[in-house]
């Protein structure tokens, strides 16, 4: 009798047994390799990347087959390997105009400086299923032009901005540090650096339909594509014993700097403002909605109404983490008997009650 | 505790002691000093991503990462049941990461971790109970702006709270909150001492063990030093007041413990047996002795 929770142990051993089992899949297939899956899955690598908040591909793909294709559990893995990383220092600013730009494009101007640059897009595919690839078509390796990676390649908003079209960006480090929001909780109200720190870890699909609702009038800020591009930019950080700033890594990133109406106030003349998005890798979706949130995030520093929940500063940056948000909700999975025996007891005390009123009631009336 | 589970490839000694790195522990040990030195309230402290996902304990076991020495002796329950699955995996992590001695005994634990219930064996003096929180803020569901929650703190502006525990009356005829029941520490802060079913309330009040709330996702220690008074909220004509069932223990025949209902037959038949398993398992040995 009651052996229910007594099997605890023994159905956890089972149960990671059963998992990794799973995991493989059938044995008559061939195992895939983190190469594999590094290559022919890399915009599933961009994105635990980014939400892992850890650049490094070969774990982001050790942690997409360990999780068996689940980003989410993926990104998960990623962090808590992640967490327990020591901490350097932070970088310098990445420069973006130093990219050697893959793809480079803007909606506001037809033609900028650099030219646009089309690169490797989804945007003009029909979306038909492409059977050959279920025949294992192999394809010839694309041309491209060559590319002169020692020209910068100017931002649009910085063209705009000397108009004084486009708000400047903010003024670089004032010399206070920027906080870490992987090593420091998350206090409010949040400066922006924090703001965009959590956007960029931030669940691409809650950031997708959050900046979805904007369009939709829902915080509306009448955006427009300044610009995204993508490619490699060099990483550089000064150590502390040397004091000047060395190359230590090339990274691929998207940015994208949304360029967003702003009907001016009554001391600051009409301009362009802007919501900016960066994402580890090749992420245009996670960038541009990034992009719209952390504009919409900026109403009350503009003196916007705060009226719609993407301009909800507490509401955006507490649910925005997707592995919080997996944890908690799946949490329910855990026994809640004490509770809900709890709660049992109360609403049979509660409905005895009734029970006993109507009962009272019925007996006064009978006897009337 | 037989290891039957397989060694997951963790590579345990990439890792240091009890998981965290000493600086984080002593990040941690500074808010828990914070916390002690003001009880209930809340300290905000860097919370880490840990091994195990968010809402399963995340802060319990950071908090009992940082405190945990090879001399400790663990214990880790999960609605009172030592073999939980939940209870099964915490104890599991730490007898691997931070090599100490676990143990299923109230009395021979120095550190207890636990979620939803407070042991029913009197807790001693030097013993740590340490609580798993999923939302640290009493005010969270009446007020969820956090800005707005520290406000209300500071100014000990708990009028809502009392608010609601009066509608709640007025519309049941009784307090229908039954766990996670607000509690006044000390005069001063209302704390939630997680969902804790009422009935384990008084045994906060006083406590001589040490008691620790970690909430991991939220990202907040706070803390009820041994001895300090935790008054559970009411009214004069509504005093406080505890579950009481009219069964007892079927295994021990308890009348005094947290009872838990299982649904033994397809007819829906019901038995009652105590929450928590090592106080109903000594009572049984000691009747057949």
């Amino acid at each position: 009798m009651y052996v229910a929770v007594k099997g605890g142990e023994t159905a956890i051993a089972h149960s990671l047994e059963l998992l990794a089992d799973r995991r493989r899949g059938s044995r008559d297939l061939a195992e895939l390799t983190l190469d594999q899956i590094d290559q022919q899955l890399a915009l599933a690598v961009d994105r635990v990347m980014t939400e892992g908040s850890c650049y490094d591909r070969p774990l982001a793909a050790l942690a997409i087959k360990q999780a068996r294709g689940d980003l989410i559990e993926a990104i998960f893995l990623l962090r808590a390997y992640r967490t327990t990383l020591p901490r350097f220092g932070h970088s310098e600013p990445l420069d973006t105009s130093r990219m050697v730009a893959e793809r480079r494009i803007s909606s506001t101007f037809k033609d900028v400086p650099g030219g646009q640059v089309l690169g490797p897009t989804f945007d003009y595919t029909h979306r038909l299923l492409d059977f050959s690839l279920a025949a294992n078509g192999e394809r010839p390796a694309a041309p491209t032009a060559p590319v002169d990676a020692t020209r910068d390649l100017p931002r649009v908003g910085d063209i705009l901005e000397r108009e004084g079209m486009l708000e400047p960006p903010p003024p670089a480090n004032s010399g206070v540090p920027t906080q870490d929001i992987t090593r420091d909780p998350l206090t409010l109200p949040a400066d922006r650096p924090v703001r965009l720190q959590n956007l960029a870890r931030g669940d691409e699909g809650f950031l997708l339909a959050l900046g979805y609702s904007t369009q939709r009038g829902y915080g509306n800020n009448h955006p427009f594509v300044g610009e995204i591009r993508f490619g490699a930019v060099p990483v550089s950080f000064v150590p502390e014993e040397l004091g000047f700033p060395i190359e230590i890594a090339e990274i691929d990133v998207t940015e994208c700097d949304m360029v967003n109406q702003f009907a001016g106030s009554h001391d600051v003349p009409p301009q362009f403002t802007r919501g900016y998005g960066l994402a580890f890798g090749h992420a245009e979706r996670k960038a541009m909605a990034m992009a719209l949130v952390d504009r919409a995030l900026r109403a009350g520093e503009l003196s916007e109404a705060v009226t719609s929940p993407a301009q909800n500063e507490e509401f955006v940056l507490a649910h925005s983490d997707n592995v919080e948000a997996s944890g908690f909700v799946q949490h329910l999975k855990l026994p809640h008997y004490v509770d809900f025996q709890s709660e049992l007891v109360i609403v049979r005390t509660l409905r005895a009650e009734v029970d006993a009123r109507r009962q009272q009631a019925a007996l006064d009336q009978a006897a009337e | 505790m037989p290891d039957t589970i397989p060694e997951q490839d963790l590579g345990d000694s990439a890792y240091n002691y009890a998981y965290l790195d000493e600086q984080t522990k002593r990040m941690i040990r500074r808010a828990i000093l914070k916390a002690v030195a003001v009880p209930g309230y809340q300290v905000p402290f860097g919370g880490r991503e840990m091994p195990l996902p968010y809402g399963w304990g995340t802060g319990g076991i950071q908090v009992t990462a940082a405190i945990i020495g090879r001399d400790d002796t663990l214990k880790v329950i999960d609605q009172g049941a030592d073999d939980t699955t939940n209870a099964v995996s915490i104890r599991r992590f730490f007898a691997r990461v931070a090599d100490v001695p676990t143990t299923t005994r109230t009395e021979e634990a120095t550190v207890i971790q636990t979620r939803h219930r407070v042991p029913e064996t009197p807790l001693q003096d030097g013993q740590i109970l340490v609580f798993q929180v999923p939302i640290p803020e009493p005010l969270r569901m009446l007020e969820p702006r956090e800005t707005e929650t520290r406000t209300l703190h500071a100014l000990s502006e708990y009028g809502v709270l009392r608010v609601s525990l009066y509608e709640s009356i007025a519309r049941h005829g009784r307090i229908a909150k039954t766990y996670n029941y607000p509690v006044l520490v000390n005069g001063r802060y209302i704390m939630s001492p997680s969902p804790i079913p009422k009935f384990d309330n008084p045994k906060l009040d006083r406590n001589p063990a040490l008691q620790l709330y970690g909430a991991g996702r939220e990202k907040r220690i706070y803390a009820v030093p041994p001895h300090t008074p935790v008054k559970s909220l009411d009214f004069d004509d509504h005093p406080f007041e505890i579950e009481r069932w009219t069964e007892c223990c079927a295994l021990c025949g308890s009348t005094e413990s947290f009872l838990d209902e299982m649904i033994v037959d397809d007819a829906g038949k019901r038995r009652f047996i105590c929450s928590d398993t090592d106080y109903c398992q000594e009572r049984q040995e000691e009747q057949s002795r």
